[in-house]
């Protein structure tokens, strides 16, 4: 069974580029538009890998990962944050919250397949 | 395998448009003086999310615009700087400039890149000039010895490509090589042993110094580690130029950014409490985003088209069913009735999607009044009502000029400056209303001003002056349909409180044009309101039809009053000028549509025919007919689309037993009217 991959942006375009990318690299996707969409997915289900935009309308990127690393069920999974390389300081936070690794955006789509592929195959 | 990043640029685009047009709403309402925390977050963030898009597609110019406006607005936002007016002017001129950087990108228009520079300047020099504090002396305090972000940029080589110098902590062998495998997957790797048995690594790469840092990050701890720019020769590169942006993408220089500040901490850390609280305003746009789908209007419009054949044979059947004996077929009576209610239902339905909220036309005019009342120096309260009235989508469009004129005529010649305005015993801010609401099988958009009102005795004199037939005696209300006469307005009225008459007469005809009407109430020194009123939707209109000859026409209810038989004294034969008939003590020309069309009538005489009295634009006709055949819902077919223009026909539909009839342009019909004479009216 494909692995699933939980894409939280508030951005349609980004969105659609990330889902189009890791589709096509053979994962399943979910999109959620915010921290509180993807709290909510991720409860429905769970996924294999996050990947979250930091500013989000809602509910940020940080305060869903934290929300995430405090389930027992998202304790281990790779959560991969999507930043802009103005938040320095947030990356920083991130990596207190539990994010595995983050992106900086802009990011070619084949560097997050790649990236994708070596945390979970 | 490479993607084509285009595919998603339509919706990068619509993403940007809507975040934009955010932006600018929430610009107009933002108090300067008390921001509210919660918008300017917002703000930043329609910034922000426009930067990511732009940069992850490639669109350079848009990334360094949204750049320097979201280092700028993160600072305000955190409090690092105050919100003057200034900002906001500045943001608002940036936001047409990544207007016009998108049209350039999305429809290859011409892009005026000396605006943007200047914009970019513009917000560079406010973020330089208000805080005292320079952006670097911002960063110095956050830049621990190792951190990334305190170095100097790298340079790029001819092929685009960087040199870092990535210097290790004490980490295990193992690491090492897997770091060395990690990096070797952004360019290419060389290893050196320092002299401290710690590993340095000089990697070649196109890419930036985040993602050195991201591939690290997931061996070890960022923080431990030292990323030089390495310069072209391989020597840890001091030296080097700081100018350069640290990503590859050429960011317009700008120092550091403010995000690594301290106080950064404390916006993610608060803003959990405060983002929840955001939802209301922010969401939205985003939850209607998913719950709907984006359809091209060639689709709906055929959806429209084949619903409207369906109509038709909807009516041909129940016209041929009329026939049959309803005792006899009373089942099949039954489905059809059955039928008709549901093709009702359905036609309704399809012509909802076509329809779409005012606010579409609404939203753009705050930000046209306030600038406009800040050239002119007045205080002007701008005021929508009705926002969610719905218009079909193609009258929609063909409203904005119209309405664009009537707005800037209210804020330049309705509303008066201050002083005046405080002279006469009123608010100095004006208030000007923009309006929709539904009326019948009408929407009435009305703009109006509590200015000083239109000038009877200036318009009249005007008129004069032009040769326009004009009387004392004249009603204000067709005093005021003079301003709409073509020709009326003279750049010599356009300074004077009185004159409104700019360009009124292309309002009219646009308006017309869409088959609705204008009118004008006004009171000297309380105000003017201009009304429009237009049909709901131009695909289905209820018709009456009237029969002269074999020829059966469809006249548009809307302007129907009523129909009669003359008595033969009523009627007035003005030599060689036509005719006029009295109806209710009032004279009307009489327009026999036989003559128009050239057909043979049942009756010449009007006395015997049946006369429609019409009304359109204040002016009254009798249109004289063989008979009335009845009313009914007829869908409108072009006649441009496929043949031309006709004269005094708006269009045409097909009967209900399949036959083809001819819709009246009853305005030009109207127009024809007024030189009642014998010749010909149309050419």
């Amino acid at each position: 069974m494909s692995k699933t991959i939980l894409a939280v942006d508030d951005s349609g375009s980004l969105r659609q580029m990330l889902t189009f990318s890791l589709k096509a690299a053979g994962y399943g996707v979910i999109e959620a538009v915010d921290g509180r969409d993807g709290l909510a997915k991720a409860k429905q289900q769970t996924v294999d890998l996050v990947l979250t935009d930091q500013n989000m309308p809602g509910m940020d990127g940080l305060s869903l990962i934290r929300a995430l690393r405090g389930m027992k069920k998202y304790q281990k999974v790779p959560i991969l944050m999507l930043t802009t390389e103005s938040d320095d300081a947030i990356k920083a936070e991130g990596r207190a919250a539990g994010a595995t690794g983050w992106l900086v955006k802009p990011f070619d789509p084949d560097r997050l397949t790649e990236v994708v592929q070596q945390l979970i195959g | 395998m490479t993607i084509d990043m285009s595919q998603f640029y339509q919706v990068f685009f619509d993403e940007a448009d809507e975040l934009l047009a955010e932006k600018e709403r929430l610009l107009l309402v933002l108090d300067v003086s008390a921001p509210d925390p919660e918008e300017l977050n917002a703000i930043f963030r329609t910034a922000h999310s426009i930067k990511g898009g732009a940069a992850t597609f490639g669109f350079t110019d848009i990334t360094d615009v949204t750049h320097i406006l979201e280092t700028l607005l993160d600072r305000i936002r955190k409090g690092e700087m105050a919100l003057t007016g200034e900002h906001v002017d500045a943001f608002l001129a940036a936001k047409d400039v990544l207007d016009m950087l998108m049209a350039g990108h999305r429809h290859g228009s011409t892009v005026d890149r000396d605006a943007a520079v200047a914009v970019c300047q513009r917000l560079q020099a406010l973020a330089d000039g208000s805080s005292g504090t320079s952006p670097e002396a911002v960063v110095a305090p956050v830049a621990p010895t190792s951190a990334p972000a305190a170095d100097a940029g790298p340079v790029a080589d001819a092929d685009g490509n960087f040199r870092f110098r990535v210097e290790l902590p004490q980490v295990p062998e193992r690491d090492v090589e897997a770091l060395a495998t990690e990096l070797a997957l952004l360019g290419s790797v060389s290893r050196e042993t320092l002299a401290d048995q710690r590993t340095a690594f000089t990697l070649v790469t196109s890419e930036g110094r985040d993602n050195i840092v991201a591939i690290c990050a997931f061996v070890l701890d960022p923080d431990a580690l030292k990323i030089t720019a390495a310069n072209p020769a391989s020597a840890p590169a001091e030296a080097v130029g700081s100018a350069a942006p640290v990503e590859p993408v050429p960011v317009v220089a700008v120092p550091a950014p403010v995000a690594s500040d301290p106080a950064a901490d404390a916006a993610p850390a608060s803003g959990e409490n405060r983002n929840w609280g955001r939802r209301a305003t922010d969401r939205e746009p985003f939850n209607a985003e998913s719950s709907s789908i984006r359809v091209g209007v060639e689709k709906v419009d055929q959806l429209i088209n084949l619903v409207g054949e369906l109509v038709i044979t909807q009516a041909m059947i129940d016209q041929r069913i009329g026939a049959l004996d309803p005792i006899a077929h009373e089942r099949l009576l039954n489905s059809a009735s059955q039928l008709a209610r549901n093709t009702r239902d359905l036609q309704e339905a399809v012509m909802s999607i076509r329809m779409m909220p005012m606010d579409y036309v609404f939203s753009r005019f705050p930000r046209m009044v306030r600038d406009l009342a800040g050239k002119l120096g007045k205080k002007v309260e701008f005021v929508t009502r009705g926002a969610a009235t719905e218009l079909d989508k193609g009258l929609i469009e063909r409203i904005v000029d119209p309405l664009n004129h009537l707005v800037r005529n209210s804020v330049d010649h309705g509303i008066e400056m201050p002083e005046k305005r405080r002279a006469a015993g009123k608010n100095e801010a004006g208030t000007l209303t923009l309006s929709a609401a539904h009326q019948g099988g009408n929407i009435v958009i009305e703009v109006s001003d509590d200015g000083g009102g239109l000038n009877r005795e200036k318009i009249l004199a005007k008129a004069r002056q032009q040769d326009i037939p004009v009387s004392d005696t004249m009603s204000d209300a067709e005093v005021w349909q003079l301003v709409m006469a073509p020709g009326f307005s003279t750049a010599e009225v356009v300074t004077d409180v009185s004159g409104r008459g700019v360009g009124m007469d292309v309002v009219k005809r646009n308006i017309g044009a869409m088959g609705g009407n204008v009118e004008i109430r006004s009171v000297p020194g309380s105000g003017t309101t201009i009304s429009i009123s237009l049909p709901l939707t131009l695909a289905i209109l209820d018709g009456m039809s009237v029969k002269v000859g074999d020829e059966v026409y469809i006249l548009p209810l809307g302007y129907v009053v009523e129909s009669l038989q003359p008595a033969p004294v009523d009627v007035k034969e003005i030599a060689g000028q036509g005719k006029l008939v009295k109806v209710r003590e009032e004279y009307l020309p009489l327009i026999p549509l036989y003559q128009i069309f050239d057909i043979e009538p049942a009756f010449a005489d009007p006395s015997q025919g049946i006369l429609v009295i019409l009304e359109s634009e204040g002016k009254k006709a009798a249109l004289l007919v063989d008979s009335l055949v009845g009313q009914q819902q007829v869908v409108v077919k072009n006649l441009e689309s496929n043949f031309r223009k006709v004269a005094g026909i708006s269009g045409a539909t097909i009967l209900g037993d399949g036959g083809v009839s001819l819709i009246l342009d009853v305005s030009a019909l109207l127009r024809s009217s007024r030189q009642l004479s014998n010749d010909p009216v149309f050419f």
